[in-house]
């Protein structure tokens, strides 16, 4: 084996400069960040003193706010009370159906949003819920804890729809999915043998979840937190269909958004924009500066 | 404590899946108060014989005994047994007092009674100054350190090493072996350790097991002189 058997072999070897990966990569990001920076920025031109006063002063955009911020927050904790141990549970185990049961929660994923809050309208008002509402109301009607209370039974409903409680729902069926995903990866990336350790020292499974999976998860938390309060934040098409837009009830800020533009009045529409991407930041950085992390999950 | 009629750790028949993979009829047995060394090729299934005695993967056939008890159907935390993972598997969200009192706060001890249990479990293994220390911050020898010492905490009858020296430099490597084995004498314990390294069997072994095409075998010390020569 001999080297000048290769004249290749004998070639001064040079490699290209970094500078044209460099080029390629920066443009490709400039070109995103100048878009997200730029669009931001436009809404600026239609916003002025008189509807920034307007935005606080009127009681609808603010009814709005205080319902975005509860209703966003409300959302956030069911998604997590849900999404921890259904993504526990898909990481940790295996079982017969977990593939389909894995796409079943992807659904709000692949949906149109819009269509979800067709689905729930039709959910919530189909003969299977009815029957169960029915079931609900004859075990109340009549009984003793109806009557010390005074509660009519006969007057209730399975069906939330175009009430606050539609709105936290139609937030919750899109939020949690995206947290469900989060949280399965974070336990996913999450090595077992602490949890198994913790067995052997003499925990229950679910005191290893408690005392070891769950600490540990804190980072995925934190940013399924983040990313459940700013798609309810975002969240319009379900809301819409399932909540209504009813001023001062179910009126939630994207939807007022939706309603002034609807009637012309840009300027207080690019104001409640601006004031959700102020709220969206200002969320981001309680969530960071609570967990002391970054927010991308890494 | 008085040596057992019967061994320690007995495997009898033992069958057990992971994946595709299965070890079928496995038998080993380490008598009370020795110390076995378990030698085996990369994928041989080392680590889950020791994952099967510790209740971590379940036997499909065959029995487990640990001091003549059947614990092949009791849970990981009923059946006495220390593990010490190859990363020593620290709970980082406490400090190292707290890891090594984890296995007492789980089994309600007194106050008094962990402190000061932690603090001979300190003292015997030389991390008295590390007690309010964070994990993360540890060294790869102080970690094995304290995952030694949070295994030996509630006084298992079993000890159970996967490999915990194969991270650790040559100086690190001697100290813990020198540990390991005080370690076994102060706690009475039996011990199965899981091992690729030659220099280990040579000190610590009483024992010596290696599995080879899913069978586990048993050497006696002029085989393993003659063994090692090969090594």
């Amino acid at each position: 084996m001999n080297k000048n058997n290769y004249p290749s072999a004998s070639l001064p070897y040079k490699i290209k400069g970094d500078k044209l990966f460099f080029t390629i990569m920066l443009s490709l990001c400039g070109i995103y960040i100048f878009l997200l920076i730029g669009m931001v920025l436009a809404d600026f031109r239609f916003i002025d003193i008189k509807s920034i006063k307007n935005f606080f002063n009127d009681p609808n955009i603010i009814s709005s706010l205080k319902l975005s911020i509860a209703s966003c927050s409300i959302t956030t904790v069911l998604c997590l009370w849900v999404a921890i141990p259904i993504g526990y549970i898909l990481s940790r185990y295996e079982f017969r159906g977990k593939s389909i049961l894995d796409s079943i929660l992807d659904i709000p994923i692949m949906l149109p949003p819009l269509v979800i809050g067709i689905c729930l309208l039709f959910f919530f008002s189909s003969p299977f819920v009815k029957y169960f509402e029915e079931i609900f109301i004859n075990i109340f009607k009549g009984s003793f804890i109806a009557n010390w209370f005074g509660w009519e039974p006969q007057y209730w409903t399975f069906n939330p729809a175009f009430t606050k409680l539609s709105v936290i729902i139609a937030q919750f069926m899109v939020a949690c999915a995206f947290a469900v995903r989060i949280m399965k990866s974070t336990f996913d990336e999450m090595n077992p043998r602490k949890e198994e350790v913790a067995l052997t020292l003499g925990c229950s499974k679910g005191q290893s979840f408690w005392l070891v999976a769950l600490p540990n998860a804190k980072r995925g938390i934190i940013t399924a937190a983040t990313l459940a309060w700013a798609r309810s934040l975002g969240e319009f098409g379900p809301i819409l269909i399932f909540a209504g837009t009813t001023r001062m009830k179910t009126e939630v800020l994207s939807t007022s958004v939706y309603l002034e533009f609807s009637v012309g009045n840009i300027a207080m529409a690019t104001t409640i924009s601006m004031a959700m991407i102020m709220t969206a930041i200002f969320i981001n950085i309680i969530m960071r500066q609570f967990g002391g992390i970054k927010l991308s999950h890494d | 404590m008085e040596e057992s009629n019967y061994p320690m750790i007995e495997l009898i028949d033992v069958t057990v899946s992971a994946g595709k993979f299965q070890l079928t009829n496995i038998n080993l047995s380490i008598p009370d108060n020795q110390y076995g060394i378990l030698l085996g090729r990369t994928g041989s299934g080392k680590t889950t014989i020791m994952e099967t005695i510790c209740g971590l993967k379940k036997t499909t056939k065959g029995t487990i005994l640990i001091d003549g008890q059947d614990i092949t159907q009791l849970k990981p935390a009923e059946r006495g047994v220390g593990f010490v993972p190859q990363d020593g598997a620290l709970f980082d969200q406490f400090n190292v007092f707290d890891n090594l009192a984890f296995s007492l706060k789980i089994r309600k001890w007194k106050k008094s009674e962990i402190n000061e249990r932690v603090c001979e479990l300190a003292e015997l293994l030389g991390i008295e100054s590390l007690l309010n220390r964070n994990t993360t911050n540890l060294s790869g020898g102080e970690k094995q350190r304290v995952s030694l010492g949070r295994a030996l905490a509630f006084f298992p009858s079993v000890l159970c090493f996967d490999e915990p020296l194969s991270a650790l430099d040559e100086e690190t490597h001697d100290d813990m072996c020198h540990l390991l084995k005080n370690a076994q004498q102060y706690s009475n314990a039996s011990v199965l350790h899981i091992s690729h390294n030659p220099k280990e069997h040579q000190r610590l072994a009483d024992l010596t097991f290696e599995i080879k095409d899913g069978n586990v075998i048993q050497y006696q010390p002029e085989e393993l002189i003659l063994k090692d020569q090969k090594i």
